[in-house]
């Protein structure tokens, strides 16, 4: 087992990962949470595959599902931000349904066979450094090389434009933000929205690009509710965020191929053997999620990790004595 | 035609027949308000006057359903803040619109179209730190607004409106959450201002710093206008609160002479934390006896908050005794408390002291919702609360269109008359009250401060824990004075210097020195 191709691969997986996180870091900021991200993930991923398989264009494919994604987010911001439901149960709600239009419309797209997927490439020079070079710039997808750059742009535009100061604000004190004109409903919508085309984009990156293909709900297999429990762990910082989405990535590819050899460093490998050992080790990424939620909604924790402090809650224009 | 009059050139706002109404209440009822160049002009009036809702409509807040406002002579109509803005006019409000994690910077930045895209704040930091020093409105520009104090806070939201360009600023109650040297700060500012030819509207409750800060008055009655734009100068504190409450405010209390009794409430070497897990409280002890009205005074944040709570139950402490009528309460439950007949006016009205979303009935039974006749094993009888509930509104004097109107709705003084009523009702035998004419007009202070009285006169113990070191003397019978946690001592005589000495840290017994040789010098 070489440890940099699996350290290769990890990036890639972590890419899908990344883009998840940055969409749902983003519409947290607004103070939404979208616990939909894994269902858009399944969207775009299908919608996608779909276009490409039937047009042949896989640009066109990640345009599409990333469209798809973004307009079906828009019924958790209806349903959150007019209706001021409760924004767990919209989420989830969410989720379900966008996980069961996908696998619906993508009933046989994987017979389709010679489907375009985007291209995989090396840099020049970059791919000569040692050890990085390898792991980062050698025969990598192009939308991983997107991610290089998205998230300090990211990072920039939350913490150094004004319309980042905006988004901060709205989703720190909305009433402050709305005393001074900016439009609290339509950020919220705006970043619920964004939100969904990165998710859509994490789909699409899978699906034509990371692990090539439509295998209903097991193409995303859970990778969008990791991306909900690293928004919290990376404290709504996107540098942090693609930390830690690398980091997922590279776990859940060593899970995988952990299972494969029958020695590891010189001694039996427990995890070929024993197939129990292995479903532990599938579960451990969504444990995360569930110990980052359950830590991450303590009020005394909230505080210390900067949680948007208007998170879930809806906004009400002039309501006094609240 | 009539000839329109010639609009007087100094006149920057001019509202009039404004009438505004809520569901209830008829909060603005033909009012005409005018506001000159260069001038501070007071708005006074009790809770409820409609003071907040008449500048809110300056503001652009609200619209009025009536009535026209002029801004320098032209005709205008508001639909939002920003418009409001956009002719110069901004408000600060009771409750600061800062975002806590984010620096003073890009609060005052926040919502202006300039920087289009990227903010470099070191620029901006250089500007607004030059545009308060010109002013005195001294704060560092890249500190977070949580970091701040409230005086400091309050100079960010004023910055915030300059930097927009304002040139009428209202400020609603402005001093009510200051400390009397940061009065003295604000006080500096407006005059800077309106040297520059910047016009405020000056909204408070206290008639001392009305006389001080402003040239003219308006007052407010149950939405009318009392006085309008009346000369400071010609008139007098007196006239003043007849003015707003339509019969004569008695400024002075009379004080029965009553003995005390018993202690009924003795606090021995008490230690606790606050709410950020540090050391608060460090090992206080006081005593308060029946029939007695102990003060507590001291500077905001040395442990008055924690105390009250530690005695009512509501914080733990970490050592130390409590004990009511001699017995053991210390960290006891809450209910243990109000069993021994504690009553509480916690500092903070809307959270901790009412549910704001719950009706007036629902608010004065909390106590006793589940003693008869209110309580009916698992049931309430409504019919028996809703009697409970119109019998204290009628004797607490309780301004509200309903007794199921939602207490978020009231004024701030009938919310603390509501709390006042479901406390003071339940006879306690201990009261401890937190600042509890914060906030109030004359009239309602007077209210206030009679019904503590009347406490006192009824054979129950009362530690009024207040800022006013006024409303202390004029209250007590003795005063303790608190520092960092600890009681630095006690003064039967309303001696004003040792109170100040020990506020700032001196023990009583390092002051009788202290002072013999300043009078030696
Ligand atoms: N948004 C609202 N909805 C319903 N009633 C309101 C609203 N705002 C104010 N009122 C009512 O209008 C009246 C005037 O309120 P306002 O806040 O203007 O008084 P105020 O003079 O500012 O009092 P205070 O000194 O307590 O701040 C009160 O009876 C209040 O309950
Ligand atoms: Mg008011």
């Amino acid at each position: 087992m070489d440890m940099s191709i699996v350290l290769q691969a990890g990036v890639a997986t972590g890419t899908a990962l990344l883009f998840a996180t940055l969409g749902e870091l983003l519409a947290e900021r607004s103070g939404i949470m979208n616990l939909g991200v894994e269902g858009m993930m399944l969207l775009g991923a299908m919608a996608a595959y779909w276009v490409s398989a039937h047009y042949g264009v896989p640009w066109m494919g990640v345009i599409i599902g990333m469209l798809a994604a973004g307009l079906i987010s828009q019924i958790h911001a209806f349903i959150t931000i007019n209706l001021r439901a409760d924004q767990v149960v919209s989420g989830l709600s969410l989720n379900f349904l966008a996980a069961g239009v996908s696998v619906v419309l993508g009933e046989g797209l994987n017979s389709i066979k010679g489907v375009a997927i985007l291209p995989s490439f090396t840099i020049p020079l970059l791919s000569q450094i040692p050890w990085i070079g390898k792991i980062f710039f050698t025969n990598q997808g192009i939308l991983v090389y997107i991610g290089y750059l998205v998230f300090p742009l990211v990072w920039y535009f939350i913490n150094r434009t004004r319309q980042g100061l905006h988004l901060r604000a709205v989703g720190e004190f909305p009433a402050a933000a709305d005393s001074l004109g900016i439009n609290v409903y339509r950020m919220r919508y705006l970043y619920v929205f964004i939100g969904g085309l990165f998710a859509g984009l994490a789909g699409a990156a899978i699906s034509l690009s990371i692990s090539p293909g439509w295998f209903s709900e097991k193409t995303t297999s859970g990778e969008g509710w990791i991306a909900v429990g690293l928004v919290i762990f990376a404290q709504w910082n996107p540098i942090r965020a693609a930390f830690g989405a690398y980091i997922f990535g590279a776990l859940r590819r060593l899970v995988l191929d952990i299972q494969g050899p029958m020695m590891i460093l010189g001694l039996a490998n427990p995890f070929y053997y024993n197939p129990y050992f292995g479903f532990f080790l599938q579960m451990l990424p969504y444990a995360f999620t569930i110990i980052v939620l359950v830590l991450g909604s303590r009020e005394a924790i909230k505080k210390r990790i900067g949680t948007p402090a208007a998170l879930g809650i809806p906004y009400i224009r002039g309501e006094r004595g609240m | 035609m009539p000839k329109e009059e010639v609009p007087d050139l100094k006149v920057i706002a001019h509202m009039q027949g404004i009438r505004k109404r809520f569901p209830g209440v008829l909060a603005n009822d033909q009012v005409d308000f005018e506001l000159r160049e260069g001038e501070v002009h007071a708005l006074l009036g009790e809770n409820g006057a409609g003071k907040s809702t008449l500048m809110n409509i300056l503001a652009g807040l609200y619209h009025p359903d009536s009535g026209t406002i002029n801004i320098r002579g032209k005709q205008v109509s508001f639909n939002s803040p920003q418009d409001a803005i956009k002719v110069g006019i901004g408000m600060i409000h009771q409750h600061f619109m800062l975002v806590p994690s984010q620096t003073v910077t890009e609060n005052v930045l926040l919502g202006l179209n300039d920087p289009p895209f990227i903010i470099n704040l070191k620029d901006y930091d250089d500007k607004i730190r030059q545009l308060g020093e010109r002013l005195g409105l001294i704060v560092d520009p890249r500190a977070k607004i949580w970091q701040l104090t409230v005086g400091e806070q309050q100079r960010v939201e004023i910055l915030k409106m300059l930097y927009r360009g304002t040139n009428v600023l209202i400020m609603d109650e402005p001093t009510a959450v200051l400390a009397p040297s940061e009065i003295e700060d604000l006080f500096l500012t407006l005059r800077k201002m309106t040297a520059e030819g910047k016009s405020i509207v000056f909204i408070s409750h206290k008639l001392n710093e009305i006389t001080e800060i402003s040239d003219r008055v308006t007052v407010l009655r149950r939405g009318k206008v009392t006085a309008s734009g009346i000369n400071t100068r010609e008139t007098t504190r007196e006239k003043l609160a007849e003015l707003m409450v339509g019969r004569e405010v008695l400024f002075r209390i009379d004080k029965k002479p009553v003995k005390p009794g018993d202690v009924v409430l003795s606090v021995e070497n008490v230690q606790a934390e606050n709410d950020k897990n540090l050391q608060s409280l460090r090992g206080l002890s006081l005593q308060v006896r029946a029939g007695e009205i102990v003060g507590l005074a001291g500077v905001a944040g040395n442990g008055q908050s924690e105390l009250a709570e530690v005695i009512t139950g509501l914080r733990k402490c970490t050592a130390g005794k409590i004990c009511i009528h001699g017995q053991d309460t210390t960290n006891q439950s809450t209910l243990t408390s109000i069993r021994q007949g504690v009553s509480h006016i916690p500092e903070d009205r809307t959270h901790v002291g009412s549910a704001p979303n719950l009706s007036i009935t629902d608010n004065v039974i909390m106590k006793n919702y589940n003693q008869q006749p209110i309580g009916m094993g698992w049931l309430i009888n409504s019919l028996a609360a809703n009697r409970f509930a119109t019998k204290l509104k009628d004797e607490y004097e309780i301004t509200a269109p309903l007794i199921n109107t939602p207490v978020r709705l009231l004024s701030g003084g009938n919310l603390q008359r509501v709390i006042l009523a479901r406390e003071i009702s339940s006879k306690p035998k201990l009261m401890v009250a937190v600042q509890p004419t914060r906030g109030l007009d004359v009239g309602a202070i007077e209210g206030v401060q009679r019904l503590l009285m009347q406490q006192r006169e009824a054979g129950a113990a009362v530690l009024l824990i207040s800022e006013e070191l006024e409303e202390l003397l004029s209250l007590s019978d003795r005063i303790y004075i608190i520092y960092e946690g600890q009681i630095m001592g006690e003064v039967t005589d309303g001696d004003i210097r040792k109170i100040g000495l020990m506020m700032t840290g001196t023990p009583l017994d390092k002051i009788g020195k202290e002072i013999t040789e300043e009078d030696g010098k």
